[in-house]
């Protein structure tokens, strides 16, 4: 089945339930029991202590648009969004970053802002993987 | 102190004796990658004066292993390296061929690099991508541009750097290469033809980023007693460092700023025993039109916000007094993919004194700085003719 972006792959052991999640719609995010902070992308130790000791908690998918790039011309045909779109590194509100797609926004560098607030959007892909947007928040 | 006196004792131990190009560089469909490698290291060792023979350490970056290289040159090195964390990687390997040769575990070494980066002939691609392939690539990121934007628009965030500010590296840039008789592009630039010319990700148009283009090239080092025996005048390798930090621009901690050059920039400095203001030429890596001033500012020549000066005002552009990629860079000489290789091999010529229209009068003491990946590595090098 031909899909808008290319599926996720391949699903790391590390990663599974990140991904699993996804899927019923929460973003899951490894937490280290031990020193307490919250990581991304998942690892099989706490990057910031090296404990072992780590659970998954439910991230409340609000964060801020750490910084962005308007992408004029695919650099991969298997993105089949119609360009221009928006390409973003998220700061979470539990700490970690990660990278996305503000998506529901005008692409334009003087409507978009670092630092503006933005709420997370779950994208289904197909009937087992569902991704992480985000939109500005409401 | 202890470790002062260790790094002291590495500095002018190794000399550069031999730098060159592959035999053209630019778009060359008809020449493989191990080819454009290959004439690379011969061109080097012929400008040493040493023969493919004395080569007994071989360090590489990219696609081909220092053993094949070795196979292919028909020699049995002695010491190998392949260390391979991005462009800066042959900075990195100037670092590990001066420890290895101060030990003599080898004698004659070649920094050497190939490739096929604009015509891929001879080229297939393999890697882990796991984490990309999960968190990157299905919204669109993956090139280059897509990662470097983002640090580049944060800077413009953070400390009010515009479009036209990055332009001004890309016509500075332009007008060391429009003296250089090998670079590709020659022909003058305005700030205007950078902001008009074709949108790529914003923050950039095409001409805020490097060339793609098929070269090789290579540097060949030995002791400094040796070199005395070289075909030219040797070039001492005074500091070297090097670190990396992450691979994923969302694990950079000092975003936009680089860790990896700051780390990699002190040991350099230390070493060499120098400080900002003795430098009379750079080599900055530029990939993208904000990396040299980023990597100014990561490195203390200028506070966050105010590389971009050192282009603006004219201090870096030819005529000034601080001459900034005399070659014409990644932006307008060449850039194959791994581009570390060549801010070497010019701030050699320059120390020699080889450099023509473009050379630095009485050039005395080179920074060269390297970046691999996103500002994710670095490796910095100071280099003199003098002692």
């Amino acid at each position: 089945m031909e899909t808008e972006r290319p599926i996720p792959q391949p699903i790391t052991p590390e990663s599974k339930p990140y991904w699993d999640g996804m899927k019923e719609g929460k973003l899951m995010l490894p937490k280290c029991q031990d020193c307490g902070k919250v990581h991304f992308y998942p690892r099989v130790f706490c990057p910031h202590c090296h404990s072992k000791n780590l659970t998954w908690v439910q991230g409340s998918g609000k964060g801020k648009l750490y910084s962005f790039e308007i992408l004029y011309r695919p650099f991969n045909r298997a993105v089949k969004v119609p360009p221009p779109y928006v390409l973003a590194m998220i700061e979470l509100e539990e700490g970690p970053r990660m990278l996305s797609n503000l998506v529901n926004v005008e692409p334009d560098p003087k409507v978009i802002q670092c630092d503006m607030l933005v709420e997370i959007v779950f994208s289904k892909l197909t009937d087992d993987m569902t991704i992480p947007l985000f939109q500005p928040a409401r | 102190m202890a470790e002062r006196n260790a790094l002291r004792e590495l500095s002018n131990a190794v000399c550069i004796v031999g730098v060159d190009e592959s035999d053209e560089i630019g778009t060359l469909p008809h020449k493989s990658q191990l080819a454009l490698h290959l004439e690379a290291i011969t061109n080097a060792v012929r400008d040493a004066g040493l023969k493919i023979s004395d080569v007994d350490g071989i360090f590489t970056a990219g696609q081909h292993s220092p053993a094949l290289l070795g196979e292919a040159l028909g020699i049995t090195p002695r010491y190998v390296d392949g260390t391979s964390v991005g462009g800066c990687s042959f900075m990195i390997l100037v670092e590990h061929a001066v420890a290895a040769l101060h030990h003599h575990l080898c004698n004659v070494a070649v920094v050497s690099h190939g490739e096929s980066g604009r015509s891929g002939v001879g080229v297939t691609r393999s890697r882990d991508t796991s984490l990309s392939g999960q968190y990157e690539i299905p919204y669109g990121f993956g090139a280059a541009p897509t990662y470097f934007g983002l640090i580049t628009t944060r800077h413009m965030h953070e400390y009010g750097t515009t479009l036209e500010q990055w332009a001004q590296v890309a016509v500075s840039t332009r007008a060391w290469a429009a003296l250089n008789p090998k670079a590709m592009y020659r022909d003058p630039l305005t700030i205007a033809d950078v902001l008009n010319a074709r949108p790529i990700c914003y923050p950039f148009t095409i001409l805020n980023i490097c060339l793609v283009t098929d070269a090789g090239g290579a540097v060949v080092l030995t002791r400094a007693d040796r070199a005395q025996d070289c075909a030219k005048r040797p070039v001492y390798v005074r500091g070297t460092g090097e670190g990396t930090e992450h691979v994923s621009v969302t694990q950079m901690k000092g975003l936009p700023l680089s860790e990896a050059t700051r780390i990699s920039g002190q040991r350099a400095f230390a070493m060499a025993d120098v400080t900002h203001s003795d430098f009379d030429h750079i080599m900055l890596y530029d990939a993208f039109t904000s990396g040299p001033p980023i990597m100014l500012e990561s490195l203390g020549f200028a506070k966050p916000g105010e590389g971009v000066l050192f282009f603006e005002n004219g201090k870096s552009t030819p005529g000034g007094s601080l001459p900034i990629n005399t070659n014409g860079g990644g932006l307008s000489y060449t850039h194959s993919g791994m581009y570390g290789v060549f801010p070497i091999i010019e701030a050699t010529r320059q120390q020699r004194g080889e450099c023509g229209a473009r050379q630095v009068p009485n050039a005395k003491l080179s920074l060269v700085n390297g970046m691999g990946g996103m500002l994710s590595a670095a490796g910095t090098l100071v280099l003199s003719h003098e002692k």
